[in-house]
């Protein structure tokens, strides 16, 4: 069983969304062991011992406060159908987390390993400077 | 899109693995990164009956400097090779290459074994591996080689390991003084397998006379093609725009007949091999040659 | 009044749901017992279907049922005809709509032949490789003229040819305007197909409740009631015994429309059957087969020129690519018969099409729907103009755009909604002047470009004009309802795909009650909720739900007004609704005031009798239906730098000139436009499915079609024109579609110039870097 078919099904965890599994469209997107990683492009039983992060971790349900980034995302309209989002911010993440003031051309580059149909990616790169100067501190 | 079943193991020791491997024989694979052996699952393209999961044998995955070459393991994962200081230092068109392959998510499961036995003729690492003269090491329960990277590729998607043989470990011999390399590749989108690319590595020798030029083009054929033109015509030459272009439509014209395919004709990527050839050897003679000043 | 919420750049309601995973999209419905579909394909494009063998499949462990055609018993029919062509003068259509499950023929790759049920998709799909079918191939029809070659094999053998329908129409005379042109340019153009590719692939999960007798299906459609109500027919049942929910969806673009797939009309078929829950949900790889697709089309097309570059007529002659079944009609080919026109003044105009059958996927509207077909021809004929009369190429289009005094304008031909084409109101000058603004083209073109060419760079401009007929009928529905905690529910027809119909709609219905637009709760794409209206498509939902919205809004607001004014003892028009609130005049916070949740309390009483003339509750429905569309405008602009060695072409600069009326939300407007010009910009130079001979799809997958990435496509600069519709009382127009339709002509205006030294002519999108090196490889100009 894939690693997505096994967040999506076996737990419950339907955040993760799942587009194409061959590992291209980036949406079933999550953290491996905080590593950003194509959850279609490994078997369950390979994440056994390993931490995984799915987009239900970046703001605990009962805690009422979106993440950062998410907050940055509505802000920004860097979202419509919000299908592919899930896999966008966790690929975010773990680029926020390394390079925590990366250029356009960084984030771009990052964000070229997810396909979004709906936003023409600008409200999203602009999320991102937005998550960026939010984090900043005044 | 759903893999077949497969029988799986996961070895914590290398022995263990080339035990499993030796059981199985060809009905085996061994699962590294998986970044093209689950999608090719998922299209049910492979079905490998098992899978020996290699992924926690630890041993295999390091980045070392070790005399006169640069040590590469196995399981590591493009992503460390990308940030490892030692590998911009002792192999910079490594360093180079690693932003083409794929996108960062894929960098961090695939592994510099997986790429190279997977041998797509279109990928980075092969064509880098072949141009630094890499040598790659295979063990088995019952042998332990190194194979040189001319003979390692032999066809598309086919390599010379055995069904029982593991890819452990990469090395690559440092450059010698004032040599320069550069890489070049044409994509449709960022990340995409290259249409045409050109790994180039010229050495200098003291006079400024090119003593050893090398170019190794992909996705130009079933294979990393090495472009023997080049250092035919180079070696012994002081690089200039006209002995370059001269290296360069050589190659194009008779080191490689490219494939054709939706993305690109055979047309196209011999043109384009011969531009990325002229790029790629101007940066990697200025390099040296900055080098030598 | 200034508007508090109309207009404003309003944060979505929908957001935080879909931020943090909690959104329910189809394939994350899990009920207990459900089992799972995969369905077996024709491998072939073409052929005679021998046999079917399913028995190895039924005995596999975790395997339920299989179902072939023959298994279908009467359910198995034709599909029905979404859209009939519009009344035009001796059209001729043949109606060959796609069927459940293969019979005797398969007409493409992935045509479904048989249908599993397991306990897991895994379990399936090891059991589609236990079907035998025995398919005997036939040629396959690929090539659009080759189909109409009298010795071309039948699609549908029960026809005389391989033409699925053939259209003319006309305005004014051609020939006449020929007879007095100063030139004549004919050339030949393609537009091959794409995907729509939204990144949420089809889905459906069906319910059959047989003690209550109630179908419960999820579908990933745009359009939730049709679909109910077509399955309600079929399966004989009460419309009221099927329920049809479109969750969130990701992402539709035309192809999750009402278009009764195979799969949509039998896993509720199955459920029923069975008495299990099923779920169906497509792969990737049935995506590229079996979801429909667009565009192809051969135009050979022909302008009239004044000296002056007046445009004195076109002719337009094209094939259009049906594909194997015509179930959508004639909607996409009409679309780019009637863009075509533009913001033009064309007086005389013929355009004829021939409509092809050919052995691959349906063809229905994706973004755009043919719009960009017609647009791609008329503005490169203009720029071939323009060079050949050496007229600047903004100017030879403010040369000819239809002036601000002549609207309403009738083109005197019809448009696909079976309504004459008629341009609601538009101001196309300020439109190209502003863009040209924005992209400063005549310095670019004076000083710039001459000084980079000098530089031996390769710098190119375009602008181009399009005019989107959208918001058309036949008519959307809205029940506004306030509740007693003072929120107010609105329930609507529509399915959403991401167009922030929950903020819109919430924008719309809050202006009118004066409540907060997070207190507006939007319920769309449930039957339970509302039962009447048609779906989201043809840039429509915003448009007509939209006043829907605000007519139901109205007559709630009446209402409140009514029963505030009798409880208040006050005339009516001293009331005040804000913030949620009935207050008097302007007495602000401390005046006498009701709050609106105390009202409709007060308007569901739990003694006494309702009035008569009067009803319970703070509620009103309310129907708009258009009598026709409203017409949407834009330019576009960009400047792109080619390398000529490598044939890679980069976009420097993108903008965006838009008129699409009165403006709810210009967040969600900018939005749709940066997603359709990326859209485009896939069309024009990335996304193209490519069939070889037999028939079969050489890229089904994401590695090898193309979508442009963050990489490729660029940062849109953006203004926004306000010319209202005259046609609703908000002035509203569509969106959705407008950002794609100009940008494959546009993008042919700027790479050529960009590579003027080589003096080559792009007739064909998409284009792409193997195509471009091609042209310049031809080129003899600078060799």
């Amino acid at each position: 069983m894939l690693l997505s078919d096994f967040l999506r099904q076996t737990l419950g965890l339907t955040g993760t969304h799942v587009g194409c599994e061959h590992g291209v469209c980036g949406a079933c997107t999550i953290l491996l062991d905080g590593e950003a990683a194509r959850s279609c492009l490994m078997f369950a039983v390979q994440a056994h011992g390993h931490e995984v992060t799915t987009v239900e971790g970046l703001s605990p349900e009962n805690a009422g406060e979106l993440h950062p980034l998410q907050a940055a995302f509505r802000q920004s309209h860097a979202l419509q159908c919000g299908f592919c989002t899930p896999g966008i911010l966790m690929t975010l993440v773990a680029l926020l987390r390394d390079h925590p003031d990366p250029s356009e051309r960084e984030i771009r580059e990052t964000l070229s390993g997810n396909l979004c149909r709906c936003t023409g990616y600008q409200n999203i790169v602009d999320a991102v400077k937005l998550a960026c100067d939010a984090t900043l501190p005044r | 899109m759903k893999p077949p079943t497969f029988e799986y193991y996961r070895p914590t020791t290398l022995e263990e693995a080339l035990d499993l491997l030796a059981q199985h024989g060809d009905q085996a694979k061994p699962l590294a990164g998986g970044q093209s052996l689950i999608p090719a699952m998922n299209f049910r393209l492979a079905r490998p009956a098992v899978l020996v999961d290699i992924n926690h044998i630890s041993e295999l995955s390091h980045i070392r400097a070790e005399a006169g070459e640069l040590s590469v393991g196995g399981l590591t994962r493009q992503r460390d090779v990308e940030r490892s200081a030692i590998v911009r230092r002792l192999a910079p068109l490594l360093h180079e290459a690693m932003p083409f392959i794929a996108h960062l998510a894929i960098r961090n499961r695939g592994t510099v074994g997986g790429s190279l036995a997977h041998a797509d003729p279109a990928a980075e690492l092969p064509a880098v591996a072949l141009a630094l003269g890499a040598r790659v090491r295979a063990r088995s329960r019952t042998r332990d080689r190194w194979i040189r990277s001319e003979e390692f590729f032999a066809g598309l998607f086919s390599t010379s390991l055995n069904p029982d043989e593991l890819l452990v470990e990469m090395a690559v011999p440092r450059l010698p003084e004032r040599s320069g390399c550069a890489f070049e590749e044409v994509s449709r989108r960022h990340g995409d397998y290259a249409l045409a690319g050109s790994a180039a590595v010229v050495t200098l020798d003291a006079q400024g006379r090119c003593a050893h030029a090398r170019v190794v083009l992909l996705s130009v054929g079933d294979r990393p093609v090495v472009a023997e033109q080049v250092g035919r015509i180079l070696n012994g030459e002081v690089p200039s725009a006209a002995s370059i272009e001269a290296a360069v439509q050589a190659a194009a014209s008779q080191d490689i007949d490219p494939p054709t395919d939706i993305h690109a004709s055979s047309e196209y990527r011999r043109h384009l091999a011969a531009v990325l050839t002229r790029r790629a050897l101007g940066r990697a003679f200025a390099r040296a040659s900055e080098i030598l000043q | 009044m200034t508007p508090r919420y109309l207009g404003k750049r309003i944060l979505r309601n929908e957001d935080a749901r879909l931020l943090t995973g909690r959104a329910l999209f189809v394939d994350d419905v899990q009920l207990p017992g459900m089992l799972h579909v995969a369905f077996v394909r024709s491998n072939y494009a073409h052929g005679r279907l021998r046999s079917v063998d399913v028995s190895t499949a039924r005995q596999r462990h975790g395997v339920l049922a299989v179902f072939t055609a023959a298994d279908l018993g009467d359910y198995w029919r034709p599909g029905p005809l979404l859209v009939p062509p519009p009344p035009i003068p001796d059209l001729v259509f043949h109606q060959c709509t796609q069927v459940p499950l293969v019979r005797d023929k398969v007409r493409h790759v992935g045509e479904p032949i048989a249908m599993i049920v397991a306990e897991s998709r895994y379990v399936a799909e090891d059991a589609m490789e236990d079907v035998l079918v025995d398919i005997e191939p036939l040629e396959a029809v690929v090539d659009l003229e080759a189909a109409l070659d009298p010795a071309a094999p039948l699609i549908h053998e029960h026809l005389t040819s391989n033409v699925a329908a053939h259209v003319v129409q006309r305005k004014g005379e051609y020939e006449r305007a020929r007879a007095q042109a100063d030139l004549v340019i004919r050339r030949r153009f393609l537009y091959d197909r794409g995907a729509a590719a939204a990144i949420e692939n089809r889905a459906v999960v069906a319910s059959w409740d047989a003690r209550a007798e109630e179908l419960t299906i999820w579908d990933t459609t745009q359009a939730p009631i049709p679909i109910r109500n077509g399955l309600a027919q079929m399966l004989h049942l009460l419309e009221s015994q099927v329920t049809v929910i479109a969750p969130f969806v990701g992402g539709g673009f035309g192809p999750k429309i009402m278009m009764f797939y195979p799969e949509e009309v039998l896993v509720p078929w199955a459920s029923k059957r069975l008495g299990v829950p099923l779920k169906w949900t497509e792969d990737r790889q049935e995506n590229f087969l079996a979801t429909t697709q667009e565009r192809g089309q051969i135009h050979d097309a022909e302008i009239a020129f004044s000296r002056e570059g007046r445009v004195l007529g076109v002719r337009d002659v094209f094939l259009h690519d049906s594909g194997a079944y015509d179930s959508y009609g004639l909607t996409i080919p009409i679309n780019s018969q009637c863009t075509l026109l533009g913001p033009y003044d064309i007086a005389d105009y013929e355009s004829e099409f021939t409509a092809v059958f050919t052995n691959k996927t349906l063809v229905t509207p994706v973004r755009g729907a043919g719009r960009q077909h017609g647009v791609f021809v008329i503005e490169r004929l203009l720029d071939i103009g323009a060079r050949s009369l050496g007229i600047d190429r903004v100017e030879i289009r403010k040369r000819n755009l239809i002036g601000p005094d002549r609207f309403p304008h009738n083109h005197g031909i019809m448009f696909q909604d079976s309504a004459p084409l008629v341009y609601d109101s538009g101001n196309y000058l300020p439109a190209v002047e502003e863009a040209a603004r924005i992209v400063d083209y005549d310095r670019f073109v004076r000083e710039e470009q001459p000084q980079l060419r000098k530089a031996g760079r390769h710098v190119g401009i375009g602008v181009t004009c399009y005019v989107e007929g959208t918001g058309i009928g036949p008519y959307e529905g809205a029940r506004v309802t306030v509740e007693p905690s003072g929120e107010v529910r609105v329930a609507t027809g529509v399915g959403t795909q991401g167009q922030g119909h929950f903020t819109a709609l919430a924008q719309v219905v809050a202006e009118v009650l004066g409540v907060d637009v997070e207190k507006v709760r939007v319920v769309t794409g449930d039957t339970r909720a509302f039962h009447w209206g048609t779906g989201t498509f043809a840039s429509r939902g915003a448009v007509v739900a939209g006043t829907a919205c605000h007519a139901a809004a109205t007559a709630v607001r009446e209402k409140i007004l009514d029963l505030a004014a009798r409880m208040l003892d006050v005339p009516k028009d001293r009331l005040v609704l804000s913030g949620g609130r009935v207050q008097v005049g302007d007495s602000g916070a401390t005046g006498q005031a009701i709050e609106l949740g105390a009202l409709a309390v007060e308007a569901n009483p739990l003694r006494g009798a309702v009035q008569p003339g009067s009803e319970p509750g703070l509620e009103a429905t309310a129907y708009f239906g258009p009598d026709r569309g409203s017409t949407a405008s834009g330019v576009h602009a960009m400047v792109v730098e080619v390398d000529p060695e490598t044939s890679m072409v980069e976009i420097k600069r993108y903008i965006v000139v838009h008129d699409c009326g009165r403006l709810i939300n210009p967040l969600i407007v900018e939005g749709q436009i940066q997603g359709g010009v990326a859209h485009g910009i896939g069309n024009a130079f990335y996304e193209q499915l490519v069939y070889d001979q037999q028939g079969q799809l050489l890229n089904a997958s994401f590695m090898d079609y193309l979508l442009p990435t963050a990489a490729d496509v660029p940062r849109v600069e953006m203004a926004h024109l306000e010319t209202p519709s005259p046609f609703n009382p908000v002035g509203l127009k569509g969106v959705g579609e407008a950002g794609c339709i100009p940008t494959g002509a546009l993008f042919a205006q700027a790479v050529e110039d960009a590579l003027a030294d080589y003096e080559i002519e792009i007739c064909e999108i998409p284009l792409s870097p193997n195509k471009l090196h091609e042209l310049i490889a031809k080129s003899d100009v600078r060799k």
